[in-house]
Parts: structure tokens; sequence; C-alpha cells
């Protein structure tokens, strides 16, 4: 079921008018996902989320969606967009070439409310391979000057997978993940290799040991979805495989 | 057995089967293909030693891989304790029953069974 509204503002001679469909759906009493279309004037620079807030402010206060810095930096603002997995802060609607924009939650996350889902399986996945440096810290406590240097080559081998903002986007893409509900995912994995590839870090074997179970790296198909839809440039995908090399005896 | 010694065995099965099953295919080339369905011929590849250990092979090699992916397929369907035991088990089982049943030809004839 489709409603239509539209919003009554001036338009601007550049402006365009499009149909933002939102999907909503309160899992405490909707049985089934409806969909909502507003008219909204957006210019060439109007970003999904900016259109999604003008719906917000102009006609239904009460469209359920996150975000925050509007900057493609926290990762909050993940949802599918005309199908595809994105960042609606970092999308513009123009680069979308469609009159219609169809917004809706992103898949393999239990949904909240309307757009906002839950991040509880990302955060405990992402918790479990240990995203962090370990080390004898007794190195770095006992001599509190100590700095653990690096060469370009060595930042080279995983400053990529540094930049992830764990939008889930990856996650909400990869295929195993929409069946396999212990699967550890693209995000978690991608961290592991982070980590794993650091060269200050001695976590290797115990990170490499979390993921070799039957629902860790293993269940990873190849189909590549992951790294298609990060925002960020991390290719979640070349990570796993970097991770096989180290488990079946590639890499050292 | 950690999952990764399980999917080294998985790969390593498909790549000598890979091998093995080209050589299988050579060997069919030697007949046509009605031919070598015949009783008397099937038989006697089935009494060729050499050739029926590598069939014998084959059929480990692609009965462990396949079970295993079966089990891998199924795994990622449905989860649960009880369901991934009777999954990882039952792959078992099927796998070992089709060797068995699969060896159980080529033994009989060549034991003159048949
Ligand atoms: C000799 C040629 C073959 C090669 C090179 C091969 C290779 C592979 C590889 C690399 C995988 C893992 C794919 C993944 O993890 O995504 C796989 C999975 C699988 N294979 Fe094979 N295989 C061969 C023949 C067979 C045969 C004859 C069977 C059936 C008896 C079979 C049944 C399966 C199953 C059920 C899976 C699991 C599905 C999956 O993981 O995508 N394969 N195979
Ligand atoms: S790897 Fe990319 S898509 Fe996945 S959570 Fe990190 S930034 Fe988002
Ligand atoms: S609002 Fe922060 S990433 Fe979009």
């Amino acid at each position: 079921m489709a409603q239509a509204y539209e919003i009554d503002e001036k338009k601007t001679p550049t402006s365009k008018t499009i149909t933002l469909r939102i999907a909503r759906f309160n899992p405490e009493h909707d049985s089934d996902t409806t969909f909502m279309d507003f008219s909204v004037n957006v210019e060439k620079w109007t970003t999904v989320l900016e259109a999604i807030l003008d719906v917000k402010q102009h006609f239904d206060h009460s469209v359920a969606v996150r975000y925050s810095c509007r900057q493609a930096t926290c990762g909050s603002c993940g949802m599918v967009i005309n199908g595809k997995p994105r960042l609606a802060c970092f999308t513009k609607v123009s680069e979308l070439n469609s009159d219609t924009v169809t917004v809706e939650p992103m898949h393999n996350f239990p949904i909240i409310r309307d757009l906002a889902v839950r991040f509880d399986r990302l955060f405990n996945t992402h918790h479990k391979v240990k995203p962090y440096l370990i080390r004898d810290d007794s190195e770095i406590t006992s001599n509190t000057t100590k700095e653990l240097l690096q060469s370009p080559e060595e930042l080279e081998q995983f400053i990529q997978f540094s930049n992830c903002i764990k939008c889930g986007l990856c996650n909400s893409a990869c295929p195993t993940m929409a069946t396999d509900s212990s699967f550890v995912g693209p995000q978690a994995l991608a961290q592991a290799y982070r980590y794993v590839a650091d060269s200050r870090d001695k976590g290797k074997d115990t990170r490499l040991k979390i993921i070799d179970e039957s629902h860790g790296i293993w269940r990873c198909h190849f189909a590549g979805s992951c790294s298609q839809v990060c925002p960020k440039g991390v290719d979640p995908a070349m990570g796993i495989q970097f991770l096989r090399g180290y488990m079946l005896g590639f890499r050292s | 057995m950690r999952e990764s010694h399980i999917m080294k065995i998985h790969y390593a099965t498909a790549l000598a089967a890979v091998g093995l099953v080209a050589v299988h295919i050579l060997m069919r080339l030697t007949q046509g293909f009605a031919e070598s369905l015949e009783y008397e011929n099937v038989v006697a590849n089935y009494q060729f030693l050499p050739y029926a250990g590598l069939l014998e092979i084959i059929l480990i090699l692609l009965s462990i891989h396949g079970f295993n992916g079966l089990r891998v397929i199924l795994l990622e369907l449905k989860q649960g304790r009880v369901y991934e035991k009777a999954v990882s088990y039952g792959c078992l089982a099927g796998m070992i029953a089709l060797i068995a049943y699969g060896s159980r030809t080529i033994f009989m004839v060549n034991m003159g069974m048949m």
C-alpha cells in the first residue's frame, strides 16, 4: 500500500521534484512493511539523508532514521537505497538518475522501526575478533616514552582496512549473512585482517583461531558484494582472501 | 576437526578430482559412448584393476567433497546446536554409505560375484 504526500515548498529554478518512497515498519504492531510516497524538491547536491530529513521536518516527523555526522564518518545512516546498501548522507539523489528514490532498512539487520536497525550482532562479531593491538604490554608500561615505529610499507599492509566506520553496509550486502545467523561477517573479518596485518600486533594466532570455526571465515563464498558497497574503500573480500592465505600457508 | 583442516581437504579433493576425472574421461574416449555402457565392457573396465582403482579413488574424493559441500550448504541454511550436530554426523554417515555402496560394486565384480 503506497500513500502519496506532497510537500508544499517553494521550488527554485534549479530544483527537481522526485518521489521519495520510504519503507515503514514497526515490529510492535505491523505485520508487513508498507511504503509511503512523498514528493520532495531536491537540488543537484541534495543527499538522500537530507531528502528524508525534509520529509521529517515538513510532513511526517515519525519516520525513524539514524544519523549523526552527515559526512560519511559515523557510520549511522546505512540503508538500502534503490536496492543497494549505501550511506544516505553520502549518496546524492542526483547520482541515482531516477525520479523515484526508494529507501529501505539494511538487510540482514533486525528492524527497530522504519529505517533504523539494531547493530548488536555487528558489534558482537566486531568485538569477537579482538579489534585492538594484542601485545605484551610490559614493553610499553615499563617505558612510557617507547614508540612503536612502523615503516610506510608496514603501514601500507593494513591502512586501507582501518578506514572502516562500522556502518554495516558490507554485512547488509553479504549473501551468507542473509541465511547464516551465526556467520561472523565481512565487517569483522576485515577488522581481523586489519590487526593481524599490523606489524605492532602479536595476536595473529589468537585471531586466526577465533575465525577458524564452522561459522567463521570459511563460510565466505567469494561473492564480493561487501567490497562493492563499502563507502570507505575497505575491500573486506580482499582481507578475507589474505586471511585465508595465512591459514592455507600462502602468507606468513 | 578445525574448519580450516576440513576446507583444506575440500579444496584438495576438488583439485585431485579435476586431474583424475580428466584421466577417467580420456579413458572413456577410447570407446564410443554407447559401447562403453554395454554390460561386458562395464564389467571388463571394473576388472581392469588400475582403472577400477582410479574409479574407487574418484568415488572417495567426490563423496568427501560432495558431502562436505552439502554440510556447508545445510549449516548456512539453518542454525542450532542439535541441527548442526545432526547435519555434521548425517553428512559423515552419507559419505561413508555412498563410498561403501560404490565400492561394493567394484569389489563384487572383482570377486567374481557378477
Ligand atoms: C572436480 C571438479 C570440482 C571442483 C574444482 C570443485 C570445487 C569446489 C570448490 C572450490 C568449492 C568451494 C566453494 C566455496 O567455498 O564457495 C566447492 C563446493 C562444493 N562442491 Fe565442488 N568441486 C568440484 C566437483 C564437485 C562435485 C562433482 C560435486 C558433487 C558431488 C561437488 C559438490 C560441491 C558442493 C555441494 C559444494 C558446496 C557448495 C558451496 O560451497 O558453494 N563439487 N567445490
Ligand atoms: S568494511 Fe566498509 S561497508 Fe563494512 S562496515 Fe566497514 S566501512 Fe562499512
Ligand atoms: S550520518 Fe554519519 S555516516 Fe551518514
